[in-house]
C-alpha cells in the first residue's frame, strides 16, 4: 500500500505557567489509501494530532516532529503560503459540530463555492454547477434551495453532509474527520458515515477518522490507533479489536455494555500510571 | 364528539402584505415610545420649581395680566388636558417660544441641530474609519506591539478630559501652527455669505459651489470633529477588538483556514462579517451620544450646537427650550434604534 502521509515523532506542546505541557508526546504513524481510526478519551491528544498535520495549532502551541511528510515532502518545512495550497486541496478536515463549523452569516452555496474556487480556476457559474453536483453527491435533496439557505436553516445531519461536500469539493487526497458524528443523532450518524465512506472510497482517499467511539471505529475503519495521554498505546486491525492486548484498550472495551453477553455490572476502567510513561507504539502499517 | 380532527382557534388576520405589517408595527412602536418620551418631559417640566406664568409675564406684571397669561397657558385645566394640548402642539412642531432668544424653539433647534449633526457625522466617520480597522488588527495581532499601541491610544482617548485636549489642540494647531481655523463654525469673512439650505455649512457651501467657504468651514470643523472622532475611536476600537477575539476563536474560522484561505480573507470575509451586528449597536450608540451634543467640545470651540443650546437654556430656566431640545434628542435616539434594527435584519440572516 502506498503511503500518503507519514508522521514521525510528533510532539505538540503548550507553554503554561507551570512549565511546558506536552499534549501529544512522540506519535508516529503512517496513512495510506485506507481508513485509519484514532481512538482515545478526551485529552488524549487525538484532535491535536489531526490539527498538527494541517499545521493549524495556533500560538502559543508548539509543534515538533521528525517529519510530517505528504508524498515525501515535509510539511514542517513549508512556508505558510505553501501550506495554504495544501490545506483544502491536498488535506482537508471535517469538524465535530456543523452548528459551529459553518459560518452563520454566509449562505451554504457561498461557502461551498468559495472552497472550490480557492483551488480551482473556475468561473462562478462553473463553481455553482459543481457545488450543486457535490450536494447531490452527499444526498441533499433539492440542492438548489440549499445553496441559497443559511446554516441555521439546516438540520445537524444536513449540516454535516454540507460540511463533507465543502471539504471534498477541491478533491483532496486525505480527509481528517475529527469526531464527525459526535454531535449528531444516532439515527443520522449511520447515514453521514456511509456517505463519507462511499466518497472516500470512490476517490481513493486516505481517511483519518478521529473518534472516542470504539465500536464505531471498529466497524468503520481498517486500522485503529489507540491513544492515551498523548501517546499511541496500541495499534490493531479494526476487525481484531476484540483481541487487543493493552489493558487500556481491554478496559475501554470492557466498560461498554454488550447485548450478546449481558452482565449485571460493567467494569470500571482503572488507569495504571505506568501507561503514561510507556513508550509510544509505532503506528506504521 | 366523534370528530377528532384538529381545529385550531382561528386568529383574526388582517389581509396585509408582510412589509406593510412590518412598517405598521414599527410606526406603532415609534409612536408609543414617543408618547412615553413626551409624557416624561411634560411632567419634568411641571415639577420643576419654576413658575411658568412669571417666566412669561415677568415679575412686574399686574394681577390681571398674570391671570390672563395663566388662562392663556391653560394652567387652570386638569394636567391630563394640559398634556393633550402639549402633545397636540408638539405634533404640529410647536414647542413654544424660547425666553432667551425670543424666537420659536423649533426655529432655534432648526438652527442649532444641523451644526451638531455636521460635527457629529464627521466625528463618527473618523471614529469608524480608524477605529474599526485598529480594533480588528489589534485582535488579529493580539499581544503584539500593534495591540499594545492600540491599547494605549484607546486608553488616552478614554481618560483624557476632552476639554483639555480641545484647548491644547486649539493652542497648538490654531495658535502656534495656524493649520486650522479657530473657534466657531466660520471665519468672519464668510459669515452669512452662504444661503442656508440644510443648515450644515459644508453641505450648503458645496451646494452653492463656493469652495472658499467650504475650505473655511472645513478648517473650522476639522479640529473639534477630530477630537470627537478620537473619543469615539477609543470606544469603537476596544469593542471591535473584543468582538473579533470572540469570533476568531470560533470553529468556522478554523473551517475557513482548513479550506486554505489567506489570513486576510479569513479575518475580513469570515470573522468580520459576524461582528457587523454588534458593531452597528456600538456605532449607533456612539453616534447618538455625539448627536446629543457634546457640551464641553461645543463650548470650547464656540460651536452653536444643540449641546450648547440645551445647557444655556437649562442654566437660564428656559423650560420651553429645554423640553423641546430634550424631545428632539429623544427622537434621534429612537430613529437611530430603528435604523440599526433595520441593518440587523440585513446583516444577520438569523434575525429574519
Amino acid at each position: 500500500m502506498s503511503t500518503l502521509l507519514d508522521v514521525d515523532n510528533l510532539w505538540v506542546k503548550f507553554p503554561t505557567r507551570n512549565g511546558i505541557f506536552d499534549a501529544v508526546r512522540g506519535v508516529s504513524f503512517s496513512l495510506g489509501r485506507e481508513r485509519l481510526g484514532i481512538v482515545g478519551e478526551s485529552g488524549s491528544g487525538k484532535s491535536l494530532t489531526g490539527r498538527a498535520i494541517l499545521r493549524l495549532i495556533r500560538n502559543p502551541g508548539i509543534v515538533e516532529a521528525g517529519h510530517i511528510s505528504l508524498h515525501g515532502e515535509n510539511l514542517l518545512d513549508k512556508s505558510e503560503k505553501d501550506m495554504r495550497a495544501i490545506r483544502g486541496e491536498k488535506i482537508s478536515m471535517v469538524m465535530q459540530d456543523p452548528k459551529f463549523s459553518l459560518n452563520p452569516v454566509m449562505t451554504v452555496g457561498d461557502q461551498i463555492i468559495e472552497a472550490y474556487r480557492l483551488h480551482a480556476k473556475a468561473s462562478k457559474s462553473e463553481a455553482y454547477k459543481k457545488s450543486v453536483e457535490m450536494l447531490e453527491a452527499v444526498a441533499i435533496r433539492d440542492p438548489k434551495r440549499v445553496m441559497k439557505a443559511y446554516p441555521h436553516e439546516m438540520s445537524g445531519g444536513m449540516g454535516q453532509r454540507i460540511m463533507i461536500a465543502m471539504m471534498l469539493i477541491p478533491n483532496p487526497e486525505i480527509l481528517i474527520a475529527d469526531e464527525p458524528t459526535s454531535a449528531l443523532d444516532v439515527s443520522v450518524q449511520g447515514q453521514v458515515l456511509s456517505i463519507m465512506d462511499k466518497l472516500v472510497k470512490d476517490r481513493g482517499m486516505g481517511l483519518l477518522f478521529i473518534s472516542h467511539d470504539l465500536n464505531l471505529v471498529s466497524q468503520f475503519c481498517d486500522r485503529v490507533l489507540i491513544m492515551y495521554s498523548g501517546r499511541i498505546v496500541e495499534v490493531c486491525d479494526a476487525d481484531k479489536l476484540h483481541e487487543a492486548q493493552h489493558p487500556y484498550t481491554k478496559g475501554l472495551l470492557g466498560s461498554l455494555p454488550k447485548f450478546d453477553e449481558p452482565s449485571d455490572r460493567l467494569q470500571v476502567l482503572t488507569r495504571d500510571p505506568a501507561w503514561r510513561d510507556a513508550p509510544s507504539v509505532e503506528g506504521r502499517a | 364528539m366523534s370528530s377528532t380532527h384538529y381545529n385550531p382557534k382561528r386568529q383574526p388576520r388582517l389581509p396585509l402584505p408582510s412589509w406593510l405589517k412590518g412598517t405598521l408595527v414599527t410606526l406603532a412602536s415609534i409612536s408609543v415610545t414617543m408618547l412615553g418620551l413626551l409624557f416624561v418631559t411634560f411632567f419634568i417640566g411641571r415639577v420643576m420649581p419654576i413658575e411658568p406664568v412669571l417666566a412669561v409675564v415677568g415679575e412686574r406684571a399686574t394681577q390681571e395680566q398674570y391671570h390672563a397669561a395663566y388662562l392663556e397657558l391653560g394652567l387652570d385645566k386638569p394636567l391630563i388636558v394640559q398634556f393633550s394640548y402639549y402633545v397636540w402642539d408638539v405634533l404640529h412642531g410647536d414647542f413654544g417660544m424660547s425666553l432667551l432668544t425670543a424666537r420659536p424653539v423649533s426655529d432655534d433647534i432648526g438652527r442649532v441641530f444641523p451644526a451638531t449633526m455636521e460635527l457629529a457625522t464627521i466625528g463618527i466617520t473618523i471614529g469608524i474609519v480608524l477605529g474599526v480597522p485598529l480594533g480588528v488588527i489589534a485582535a488579529v495581532r493580539r499581544g503584539s506591539w500593534i495591540d499594545q499601541i492600540a491599547r494605549v491610544v484607546a486608553l488616552v482617548g478614554y481618560s483624557m478630559p476632552i476639554f483639555w485636549l480641545g484647548l491644547m489642540g486649539l493652542l497648538l494647531f490654531y495658535g502656534v501652527l495656524g493649520w486650522v481655523g479657530g473657534p466657531g463654525r466660520q471665519g468672519i469673512f464668510y459669515e452669512d455669505m452662504i444661503p442656508s439650505v440644510t443648515g450644515m455649512i459644508l453641505v450648503d457651501s458645496a451646494l452653492a459651489r463656493d469652495w472658499g467657504a467650504f475650505r473655511d468651514a472645513f478648517s473650522h470643523i476639522i479640529l473639534p470633529a477630530s477630537l470627537l472622532g478620537y473619543y469615539s475611536l477609543a470606544y469603537i476600537s476596544r469593542m471591535t477588538r473584543s468582538f473579533m477575539l470572540e469570533q476568531l476563536s470560533a470553529e468556522y474560522v478554523t473551517t475557513a483556514r482548513v479550506k486554505g484561505m489567506s489570513e486576510w480573507a479569513v479575518v475580513w470575509r469570515h470573522a468580520f462579517r459576524n461582528i457587523r451586528v454588534q458593531l452597528i449597536t456600538v456605532i449607533a450608540l456612539s453616534y447618538a451620544n455625539l448627536l446629543e451634543g457634546s457640551v464641553l467640545t461645543e463650548i470650547i470651540f464656540s460651536w452653536p450646537g444643540i449641546g450648547n443650546y440645551l445647557t444655556t437654556a437649562l442654566l437660564s430656566a428656559d423650560m420651553n427650550a429645554v423640553l423641546g431640545a430634550t424631545v428632539v434628542v429623544g427622537l434621534i435616539f429612537i430613529c437611530l434604534n430603528i435604523f440599526s434594527d433595520l441593518l440587523y435584519k440585513i446583516f444577520d440572516p438569523r434575525s429574519k
